[in-house]
């Protein structure tokens, strides 16, 4: 028996329930937050500034500089110790990749635009809805860019494709009782420029096919136009009454 | 840097008015949500006007301190993290925020709000430790009241997780055990400007004040913490005008706790 | 594929939008062409002329540009002039004879003129490409600006704060009796009695937050009345 339904009774291509808001933090020069299920993301954005150290600074142009925490009570289990952690860090750098092909800095030289993410609570699809929500802060503060990033989860459970996997789906061999479940799980996070449907983020942990992969991307690309309405109404909102 | 601020905000408390309008024992709106993070044993976000902080409790299972044997553990901290103020770094604790955490962690500790002879598995063997931390998301002036309101908040609604034959946490069951608090006890500071004393500071108003006193109170005014910062001297009738504001002002803060 | 046109006239679009199709609409800054698409290149209100499509943004970082009019604040004193702080990513150099024509002799303590933490209404006179900032207090209105304080609003924002032939500005100033100084780079200096000030910095920080709808000079005035009316 395959994993023909979801654990919580979900479509393949549904997300969980999503919430957007833009304009969470007053201080920052932009700031939204992005809750799918129970994943919430805050993303604010400060500068452009002046770029701290100065060794790092660029003189062709402003760097995107992306900073990704836990809060130390969002993690599933115990505590998560607080400062950067080699996962933290992974996450910022690949964060920086997904969302620098739309902004253009090039006005802004020697500066540095910051992007604090920030999780304060987590159930799988962290980066994804980080990225999301950082978009969503960097349009709101104002910098030019060509397109928003639309990020989500996709993969294999059981060899059933789906969307926005959650905590119990990535780990799908210690929840289900199927006897031959010992096929591990992909947990595929893309992230979608949706005006032109180039992929951004990728990255894999478990095991996929050829013919797999690029049936997943589709329905990455798929599940990204519809996160990217949702992105698009949270912005219009704030200037809407 | 900020003389010519200083002497601005000191003409304006000469006439009792704020930057914003205050007068000076004005508190802006104080609201708190329960339960804002599902990963917590228990959560709170606090919002004083546009200042959000948001604060949540994890426990474990440890081996007690050896001279301590039969007591949990109980740890604040304070994660002053770079999104909540453009002037906050990524980067280990500042000294700002270690004194946040000690003054949080200190008001809980001395009243025995929590009693950690609750949190007892086996004395010598195991007890719970309950670990509080406390994230601003927006600083707009007044951490460090809302850092102590929003740990006891969150700690009100905690919960204890599951524990497995092992003796290991089970974090995927939750109980309905609630931590047991004996009392609330509300810091309050006092922020002195000129010669003016004031609560609930803007930003700019943290910037220039010269002194601070952070008092904590339980419900019968019983004073259970105290920590003065700045570098100017108080006299010791100023104290006690101090202490008279935080007792006021606590009370009407405990009022909004479930 | 057709000429069409898919937004408004005042449309609030984002990045990324498809503001129209076919060859016949032309860009302008803000907006770009891909393929035969116009799209949006940030956060903003469409405006629509003729076959022209321009973006008003509702949030834009400021680029300092020779000519601006911007407040500063002191935040160095060096040997021959002062470094001002924008509150961006820039900060301007201003030289000892750009800010007074006074005779000022070597070793002489800069700090009488300006001190650090002075708030000052300077020119931009030159920028180079990595953004070397030079300023200059000679020119009409420009000076030291004594008391008050500072506040800051979104640069996109500036405009519509001074209003149409500085309407909206004077309105505020005359309403609360507050002097009012705007920098284009969005650091606005308020000076007035300590209540009315505050008046003053909730009126612009309306204007700021309400800048996108139409109407706002009367929504502004009607709520000016009902703030100091009791104090006339």
């Amino acid at each position: 028996m395959a994993y023909t339904k979801r654990f919580d009774g979900r479509a393949i291509d549904d997300t969980r329930p999503i919430t957007a808001k833009v304009g969470v933090v007053p201080r920052a020069d932009g700031s939204a937050m992005f809750q799918i299920g129970n994943t919430t993301a805050i993303a604010a954005v400060y500068g452009p500034r002046e770029m701290h150290p100065k060794f790092m600074q660029n003189p062709r142009g402003g760097v995107l500089r992306c900073n990704y925490n836990m809060m130390p009570f969002s993690g599933h289990g115990d505590r998560v110790r607080p400062g950067q952690n080699r996962r933290a860090k992974e996450i910022s750098r690949v964060m920086e990749n997904a969302l620098r092909p739309v902004v253009d800095l090039s006005a802004f030289p020697n500066a540095v635009v910051d992007v604090f993410v920030e999780l304060s609570q987590t159930d799988a699809g962290t980066r994804c809805a980080g990225i999301t929500a950082a978009a969503m802060a960097l349009a709101d503060a104002g910098i030019d860019m060509k397109d928003l990033v639309a990020a989500v989860a996709v993969g294999f459970v059981d060899d059933r494709v789906v969307a926005d996997l959650n905590y119990n789906e990535e780990h799908y061999n210690d929840y289900s009782d199927n006897p031959d479940k010992d096929r591990p799980v992909a947990d595929i996070p893309v992230a979608v420029l949706p005006g032109s449907g180039l992929i951004s983020l990728l990255q894999m942990d478990g095991e996929v096919k050829r013919e797999h992969l690029k049936e997943a991307l589709e329905l990455g690309r798929h599940v990204a136009k519809k996160i990217y309405e949702i992105q698009k109404k949270a912005l219009k909102a704030r200037y809407m009454e | 840097m900020t003389e010519s601020l200083r002497q601005h905000i000191i003409q304006g408390l000469d006439k009792n008015i704020r930057l914003d309008g205050r007068k000076k024992d004005d508190y802006r709106k104080v609201w708190i949500e329960y339960n804002v993070s599902n990963s917590a044993e228990g959560s709170a976000r606090v919002h004083c006007g546009p200042t959000d902080i948001l604060a949540g409790v994890k426990m474990g299972i440890e081996k007690p301190y050896d001279d301590t044997p039969d007591r949990g553990n109980l740890m604040v901290n304070a994660e002053l993290i770079p999104m909540s103020n453009p002037e906050f770094e990524v980067g280990p604790p500042s000294d700002w925020s270690i004194e946040v955490a000690r003054i949080t962690d200190r008001g809980i500790r001395e009243s025995k709000a929590l009693e950690q002879k609750t949190l007892c598995i086996k004395a010598g063997e195991s007890v719970w430790s309950v670990m509080v931390d406390v994230i601003p998301v927006n600083d707009a002036g007044n951490l460090l009241d809302m850092a102590g309101l929003g740990a006891l908040a969150a700690l009100g609604v905690s919960k204890y997780p599951g524990k497995k034959e092992n003796g290991k946490v089970d974090y995927e069951k939750h109980t309905d055990k609630k931590l047991q608090l004996a009392c609330k006890p509300i810091p309050v500071t006092v922020w002195k400007i000129g010669k003016h004393l004031v609560v609930d500071p803007l930003t700019e108003e943290e910037k220039v004040a010269e002194a601070r006193l952070t008092i904590t109170t339980i419900e019968d005014g019983t004073i259970v913490a105290l920590q003065k910062g700045g570098e100017t001297p108080l006299t010791v009738e100023e104290i006690d005008e101090m202490v008279g504001m935080a007792i006021g002002v606590a009370k009407t803060l405990r009022a909004l706790l479930e | 594929m057709t000429d069409q046109l898919l937004v408004k006239d005042k449309d609030v679009v984002v990045p990324g939008e498809t503001l129209a199709t076919g060859m016949a609409f032309l860009p302008t800054k803000g907006t770009y062409r891909d393929g035969d698409r116009i799209v949006a290149g940030k956060i903003g209100l469409v405006s629509v002329e003729g076959k022209v499509i321009k973006l008003v943004p509702l949030a834009d970082p400021y680029i300092p540009k020779v000519g601006d009019v911007v407040v500063g604040e002191v935040n160095d004193v060096m040997f021959s002039g002062w470094r001002l702080g924008l509150r961006g990513p820039y900060s301007a150099v201003m030289n000892v004879k750009d800010a007074t024509s006074d005779f000022i002799g070597r070793g002489v303590d800069l700090t009488q003129y300006f001190a650090l933490g002075d708030y000052v209404f300077c020119k931009i006179v030159n920028v180079t490409s990595q953004k070397l900032i030079d300023a200059t207090m000679r020119g009409q209105g420009l000076r030291k600006l004594i008391g008050g304080r500072l506040i800051q609003v979104n640069p996109a924002k500036v405009p519509r704060i001074i209003g149409r032939e500085g309407t909206m500005s004077s309105m505020i100033q005359q309403a609360t009796k507050t002097e009012i100084v705007i920098g284009q780079n969005g650091v606005i200096w308020v000076n007035g009695e300590p209540g009315l000030e505050t008046v003053a910095v909730n009126a612009i920080k309306m204007v700021e937050d309400n800048a996108h709808k139409s109407g706002l000079t009367q929504t502004i005035k009607k709520w000016l009345d009902e703030q100091v009316g009791g104090a006339r």
